[in-house]
């Protein structure tokens, strides 16, 4: 039994990583057209620069306000993406290369709860607003009660994903599903399309609106968080994006977290930043999923909460703060 | 030919003696006015401040404006009932009260757009379902049927009348000054001739066929914005007919109301009669049944394997919190109706009318226990949150805006019977006779 888990589990890696041809290829069209335009760009540029060199000439274009005007061409600049517009197209393509995994080890979780508080620090949350929540499980009645961290999975088969009708929420090549809070319209399909309760809804002003107001939009973090829309885990997209690990990751005292990079087969600890095998890590300590029977295909592994060495204490129940 | 002239002035006469402005249409149309200004500022509220003046939070984020958008699709597709199936078989008392249906199909088909915009989080951004749609999503879906419906019912209510204006523009002269042009344009030059006659027969029939898949589509796929998920109550595979069904008892139920309060309104009593109210009667009872069988089918099926979300969602229906609306709509508004129905002392117009009034509340009632308790229990349990996130409750502001969709129908619905006539003219013409309309 443990044996064909084993092989099982193996066989999912592999899948991932180049015998799924048509992900590998996906991914490969994906890779091939980011590689594309970035040459493009760079041609183009470099297009610029040399002539900037050669003769002077008189160009004829449109600008952006619909006006006619006459430039020099060596007065011509290749135009670069900036601030939100490059946020957004970076955002939707995602890292290369990358197969982001999350490892929640219970064994090790007695609710600190630093996670959620950096995680709502970060993506500027109300107190009773998780992308991050500890829940208290107890399976059966005969069995241990636990404490389970529980982030957005992202799935491979995303129901969310599946039910947008306007595109907002994505799946990435680097596995991360992130949500576009410019273009979602709150139809709130998504939440109720998502087996892990795992979204919410700015239902109200979000917090600190008025502070970050003029902060171009960031989709990799959700910020400034937009009033009627989505918002959920992001794996702290844009902290991957710096080399960091998440917030939450990062914030845990207890050493549950490990984060990294399927492909790669290697996931850091959080707290002692020791770095493993993704593929031993799961087969020494029987790592799961959860719900795996609703076909969603998470990204988030559980390793099971045994030899804990401290009592399982229940939280007071939520408090909300007076501000 | 004095004598067939005679039945058709007592025709036209009856069919449009409600064709003015009274004081009684004058108090009715500003009371509803002014109650829709009221439930409008709510909505300005909600503009201002985000969904979160309702009672929805992040667990049930559906509510009473999804329940009631589900409603209205189900109530709207009462036209396609009566006009396309009941007459397509060749009933020919149904005759008197297609335009009642296609008008309440009309109201509450355009209206169940509006009430989706309100549960919008944004609904400036309208517009990108349709620039950004995606085919996948079930939205994109239902958003394609519900403007075809609209339309193919639009149409329904319109072609059939438009040679009861000609007449009207011609043979009334009691008829508003201000409304004389609005006939005379929408009656398109007609002259009732046998090739006018020819067209515009052959497109009803092509559009009571068309209408037949597009009203089983709309609510179908309204269905599935449920069944396309995962969750306990609603993960069925009988969502489509289930709903489709009980689409058909709500509609059945606002005719019969709508038919009780024309008839005695407008004096209609020559042209819906008690043979009306005791066969629109046996329409609800078959209606009913048809949907008790389905749902029998929806709760015993996963009541008898239990597994874990489905028992719990049952629970809490049966014997749990849900357990007084759920009993109080499953016998009170669709068993008792049935057995009382069965009797034809209870398939007389106040009677059924009553039943029907008690089947209708059931039919918003119950769409409200498909939405909200599913959402109440989902897979993991809901921790660390504020009491307000566990139990939806509604807010007075959330139940102001729900109101503003019911009174919109009733000012179309008021308005459409108000200035047309509420019985088609030439068609009950031609059934009592008189095939020729000369038409000056």
């Amino acid at each position: 039994m443990d044996d064909n888990h084993i092989e099982k589990s193996q066989k999912g890696s592999e899948n991932t990583k180049g015998t799924s041809r048509r992900e590998f290829l996906k991914n490969l069209g994906l890779a091939g057209a980011g590689a594309l335009t970035g040459a493009a760009a760079l041609y183009s540029g470099h297009l610029v620069e040399s002539k900037k060199e050669t003769v002077s000439e008189i160009k004829v274009l449109l600008t952006q306000d619909g006006k006619l005007v006459q430039v020099d061409s060596l007065e011509m600049k290749a135009v670069e993406k900036t601030g939100e517009d490059l946020l957004q197209s970076e955002g939707r393509e995602g890292i290369p290369g990358r197969r982001w995994v999350l490892v929640v080890d219970l064994a090790h979780c007695r609710n600190a709860r630093r996670c959620i508080l950096a995680c709502q620090e970060a993506h500027q949350l109300r107190p009773e607003q998780y992308h991050v929540n500890t829940l208290q499980m107890q399976d059966t009645p005969n069995t241990a009660p636990y404490h389970m961290p529980k982030h957005c999975q992202h799935c491979d088969n995303p129901p969310c994903v599946s039910v947008c009708p306007v595109d907002a929420t994505y799946k990435r090549q680097d596995g991360i599903v992130l949500i576009d809070n410019i273009r979602c319209i709150g139809c709130r399909f998504c939440m109720a399309a998502c087996p892990y309760s795992a979204r919410i809804l700015q239902w109200t002003e979000p917090r600190d609106a008025s502070r970050y107001a003029d902060l171009p939009y960031n989709v990799e973090l959700n910020v400034p968080q937009k009033l009627g829309t989505i918002s959920k885990c992001l794996f702290s997209a844009d902290r991957l994006r710096e080399g960091k690990l998440p917030y939450c990751v990062s914030a845990c005292p207890n050493g549950v977290y490990y984060f990294g990079d399927e492909n790669e087969d290697a996931v850091t600890n959080g707290t002692t930043k020791e770095t493993v095998r993704l593929s031993k890590l799961l087969r020494d300590n029987g790592g799961y999923q959860l719900m795996t029977e609703l076909g969603t295909k998470p990204r988030v592994y559980y390793l099971p909460p045994k030899n804990r060495l401290f009592p399982f204490e229940s939280p007071a129940d939520y408090q909300p703060e007076k501000s | 030919m004095n004598e067939r002239d005679n039945i058709l002035e007592k025709i036209v006469s009856d069919l449009t003696r409600h064709i003015r402005i009274n004081t009684g249409f004058l108090v009715w149309m500003g009371f509803l006015t002014v109650m829709l200004l009221v439930c409008l500022y709510a909505y300005t509220l909600q503009l201002r401040d985000g969904l979160g003046v309702t009672g929805l939070r992040d667990y049930v984020s559906w509510g009473l404006y999804i329940a009631t958008f589900v409603f209205f699709v189900a109530t709207s597709l009462i036209g396609m009932l009566i006009s396309a199936v009941i007459g397509l078989i060749g009933m020919k008392w149904i005759t008197p009260l297609t335009r009642i249906a296609e008008t309440i199909a009309v109201a509450f088909a355009a209206v169940a757009g509006l009430v989706i915009i309100m549960d919008m989080g944004r609904p400036e951004r309208l517009a990108y379902v349709f620039i950004y749609g995606r085919f996948q999503s079930p939205i994109f879906w239902d958003v394609t049927v519900v403007i075809t419906y609209f339309v193919l019912s639009l149409l329904l209510l319109f072609l059939p009348m438009i040679g009861d204006m000609a007449v009207i523009r011609n043979k009334v002269s009691s008829l508003p000054k201000w409304l004389k042009p609005v006939y005379k344009i929408l009656s398109f030059k007609w002259t009732n001739a046998p090739e006018q006659n020819r067209i515009i027969t052959r497109c009803i029939r092509i559009l009571l066929i068309l209408i037949i898949p597009a009203a089983l589509a709309i609510h179908t796929v309204t269905s599935w914005l449920f069944a396309m998920t995962l969750r306990p109550g609603w993960d069925s595979t009988i969502f489509g007919p289930y709903f489709v069904t009980g689409a058909f008892v709500a509609g059945s139920a606002a005719v019969i109301i709508a038919m009780f309060f024309f008839q005695k309104n407008y004096k209609l009593h020559e042209y819906i009669s008690d043979t009306h109210f005791n066969n629109m009667g046996k329409v609800l009872a078959l209606v009913s049944l048809v949907y008790l069988y389905f749902n029998i089918n929806e709760f015993i099926v996963p009541g008898y394997k239990m597994k874990e979300g489905d028992a719990y969602h049952l629970h809490q229906l049966f014997t749990g919190k849900d357990a007084f609306l759920f009993w109080f709509v499953q016998l009170g508004c669709l068993i008792i109706p049935i057995l009382l129905m069965l009797f034809r002392r209870f398939r007389k117009p106040i009677p059924i009318t009553v039943i029907s009034v008690a089947v209708f509340l059931g039919a918003w009632l119950k769409r409200y226990i498909i939405v909200v308790p599913t959402q109440e229990h989902p897979f993991l349990p809901i921790q660390h949150v504020p009491h307000n996130f566990m139990v939806y409750t509604p807010t007075l502001t959330e139940i102001l805006i729900t109101l503003a969709p019911f009174i919109m129908v009733l000012i179309i619905i008021t308005l459409i019977t108000k200035f047309f006539p509420v019985v088609p003219l030439c068609e009950t013409a031609r059934e009592r006779g008189i095939e020729e309309l000369r038409i000056e």
